[in-house]
């Protein structure tokens, strides 16, 4: 049975929230921290309840329920959620109030909604759906399981409908500590030339995308989601180029069945070495475009790509500021993308 | 391809907690009404000689020497790495040819390092020593593991609150059960952190004493540490090692509450729906269950909660029930593995394990959970509830062979 991505909600540092036509202009950012453009919550979260979410909360369930808004689904059977490092925001509150404090006066709040379920969670709360309910925390592979549940719930027929996304922030705290970590250029620099520096480091980015996936074909449809593989820590070159092989003849194709590929290059040099030698050998003369100049470099940024993806297809071409012309319709998107060089992933999507 | 009727099988256990360092030792003391719960020794707070836990009683640098890690990696790894070992070893899988998977949960990660080094980073975000916050994602913990085991095919983790550990052998089950995997480690961990321990402070459900959990007058939980995890096989794997086996995990079901972040509804509405949708799917009534390892917290909240859904679901025939929360206290994300190990335990052995410290059962549920260690009777059927932060709700049932 096809699993067909349904409907999408996606809040990210591009203009994508409410579904306006596919990325018509860049948005530009200076500096090595890209930050989500943010809705008006208030037409989808009680105004009470918005004053008690973090960011990552509010922008959970905000994509969460443009998603469902647009499916026009109102309760799931199932909700799952991806988030590498969870929310973040409340846990820096609590860590601090404590240390600060002497681990005195302090308040639940912060820790009740530092949890890493609590966006999963909340729209739970907010639909009253006592569905399947699950989150997934494992750092580049944290959509991908969350993914890989949703599929499996899907063809166990316990659900007609799931929801499954990846939510991440990127907070003060966490920028100074990934900064630390060597994780970001030092270099001046705007997203839009992030492949223009050869340097160490990419740009910190975040963002809330969600999927409802189900069986039912229909017109408005995105695309059809045909597979996924994850492997962690290849050996090497030879074992990446292995894997990617594995996985297209596992889908019953080959590198010209690919329309486009959707690359995770972050601008890197050590990390995009691996996509330039992919670019001679298994993905030779297959277009492909990269994407964390969009959205910036974050553990569940294929939610983002995903979302590429499933908008490419459904159009059938490219936005203009992808700046790469195709010379056919784009009916079929491998999304190929490497999280340090530890976990690997591969989605194919396909026009319904 | 999903086969639902394909059976999954128990071929290995390994569990630290504050009872003891491995499955003997913690079933030594679940059989001599040995709880672990006391004074906190590992942690520098001000809840010191106040609240009681249930620690491990190994140091990092014992742990490091048993596990072979470096001792300052996490303890949440340290312990997990050490169950899990010990779940590995016992199962005796040989890894030639075979898809094997990682699945593990825990609630904070790397948190015990990661507030060492938040203090000093508060005072200059140039301080705090990067080696203490390196593994502080709850995936990093999970792959210290993995790595250690040599396990590289599939590694995931999940983080539900108190039902994480219950979720990962769930999830491990539906691979197999999917012909992705098979054989898969899965489990959880946790260890005490200042966080957690203040955390629930700040909710108020902290009893000072040790709990008593399932009594009419409990005042709250204890917090414990540890690691249970399971090897769990496909049927065609599990041919070839019948004496080895520990049962059948028959069912699973998650649900929801939706009722509030942290409270459980009064009539338990996603506990109930967790435990329907475990016996369905094991194709068993409520009468074929004949033992439930409690969620059983010791918060006021849990137990009537639980308590009631158990009551809607199982009138009039009630199995018998413990809280082996009493004996290790609540362990978080671990608490789903090393119950999960209890009840493999249970049906392979007959055990039922004792709910310490009952003096009066809750006089609004009618029936009285178990007070003394039996083993003579027959156990073929368990269930296991694991409960959460965030309404999620998990039930396992475990079967004999």
């Amino acid at each position: 049975m096809k699993v067909y991505i349904r409907a999408t909600g996606n809040i990210s540092p591009q203009k994508t929230f409410g579904h306006p036509p596919l990325l018509q202009q860049m948005v530009v950012q200076e500096g090595n921290r890209m930050r989500c453009t943010e809705p008006d919550y208030s037409a989808f979260i009680d105004v009470k309840m918005i004053r008690r979410m973090s960011r990552i909360i509010k922008m959970g369930v905000a994509s969460a329920m443009e998603c469902l808004q647009e499916a026009g689904v109102t309760n799931p059977e199932a909700i799952v959620t991806g988030t590498a490092y969870g929310c973040l925001e409340d846990t820096g509150i609590f860590l601090k109030k404590m240390v600060l404090q002497n681990e005195e006066m302090l308040t639940p709040t912060a820790f009740i909604q530092s949890t890493h379920n609590t966006i999963g969670a909340q729209i739970a709360l907010l639909l009253q759906c006592h569905g399947y309910n699950n989150t997934f925390v494992h750092r580049g592979f944290s959509f991908e399981s969350a993914l890989l549940d949703a599929m499996m719930l899907l063809e166990e027929s316990n659900a007609a409908n799931v929801l499954v996304g990846a939510v991440d922030e990127i907070t003060d705290i966490s920028h100074a500590i990934l900064s630390r970590f060597g994780l970001y250029k030092k270099d001046n620099i705007i997203n839009a030339d992030l492949f223009k520096i050869s340097s160490r480091g990419s740009i910190a980015g975040e963002g809330a995308a969600f999927f409802l996936l189900n069986h039912q074909p229909a017109e408005s449809n995105y695309a059809v989601l045909d597979g996924l593989y994850t492997f962690y820590k290849p050996a090497g070159i030879n074992e990446i180029e292995e894997e990617i092989a594995s996985f297209l003849s596992s889908q019953s194709c080959t590198g010209n069945d690919i329309d486009l590929i959707i690359i995770g290059k972050n601008g890197d040099q050590t990390g995009d070495a691996v996509y330039q030698q992919l670019a001679e050998t298994v993905f030779k003369s297959i277009p492909a475009i990269p994407y964390k100049h969009l959205c910036g470099e974050y553990p569940t940024s294929t939610a983002f790509a995903t979302w590429l993806a499933a908008s490419v297809v459904r159009s059938g071409s490219l936005p203009a500021v992808l700046n790469i012309l195709v010379p056919k319709q784009i009916k079929r998107v491998l999304i190929y993308n490497h999280y340090q060089n530890i976990h690997h992933s591969l989605l194919l999507v396909s026009a319904c | 391809m999903y086969t639902r009727n394909a059976a999954v099988y128990i071929a290995g256990v390994g569990i630290v907690s504050a009872i003891g360092n491995n499955t003997s030792a913690c079933l030594h003391a679940l059989e001599n009404n040995e709880a672990g719960i006391g004074p906190i020794t590992s942690l520098n707070t001000i809840h010191k000689n106040i609240l009681p836990v249930a620690e491990v009683k190994l140091s990092n640098k014992e742990l490091s020497t048993l596990t072979g890690l470096p001792e300052q990696v996490s303890r949440t790894a340290l312990l997990a790495t050490l169950a899990a070992n010990e779940a590995w070893k016992d199962a005796g899988v040989k890894k030639k040819n075979l898809r094997i998977g990682f699945v593990s949960a825990n609630s904070v990660g790397g948190m015990d390092n990661s507030e060492i080094f938040f203090a000093d980073f508060l005072n200059n975000p140039k301080n705090g020593k990067l080696c203490q916050v390196v593994n502080h994602e709850c995936g990093a913990v999970t792959e210290l593991v993995a790595d250690k085991l040599g396990i590289k095919t599939f590694i995931t983790t999940i983080s539900t609150a108190c039902s994480s550990g219950a979720n990962s052998i769930f999830f491990a089950a539906r691979l197999i059960k999917h012909n992705l995997l098979d054989v898969v480690v899965a489990g959880g961990v946790d260890a005490l952190t200042k966080f957690t321990l203040n955390g629930f402070n700040t909710l108020q459900i902290l009893d000072k004493e040790p709990c008593t959990p399932f009594d009419e007058n409990r005042k709250g939980l204890n917090l414990g540490e540890g690691a249970g995890y399971l090897v769990l096989v496909s049927e065609q794997l599990a041919m070839g090692m019948k004496d080895k086996l520990y049962g059948r995990l028959s069912g699973y079901s998650n649900a929801n509450d939706a009722h509030h972040q942290t409270a459980s509804s009064p009539d338990g509405a996603g506990s109930f729906l967790a435990m329907k949708g475990a016996l369905e799917l094991s194709g068993l009534q409520p009468k074929d269950i004949s033992y439930i390892n409690l969620h059983g917290t010791g918060t006021y909240n849990n137990d009537i909660s639980e308590g009631t859904a158990i009551q809607r679901l199982f009138e009039p025939h009630y199995p018998k029930m413990s809280s082996t929360k009493s004996f290790t206290g609540h362990t978080l994300g671990a608490s789903g593995g090393i119950e999960a190990v209890f009840s493999a335990l249970s049906v392979k052995n007959n055990f039922i394990y004792p709910n310490l410290r009952l003096h009066t059962p809750i006089q609004s549920l009618p029936f009285v959970p178990e007070t003394v260690f039996q083993k003579d009777g027959t156990v073929n059927h368990v269930l296991s509830n694991s409960f959460g932060f965030g309404g999620n709700c998990s039930s396992l049932i475990f079967s004999k062979l």
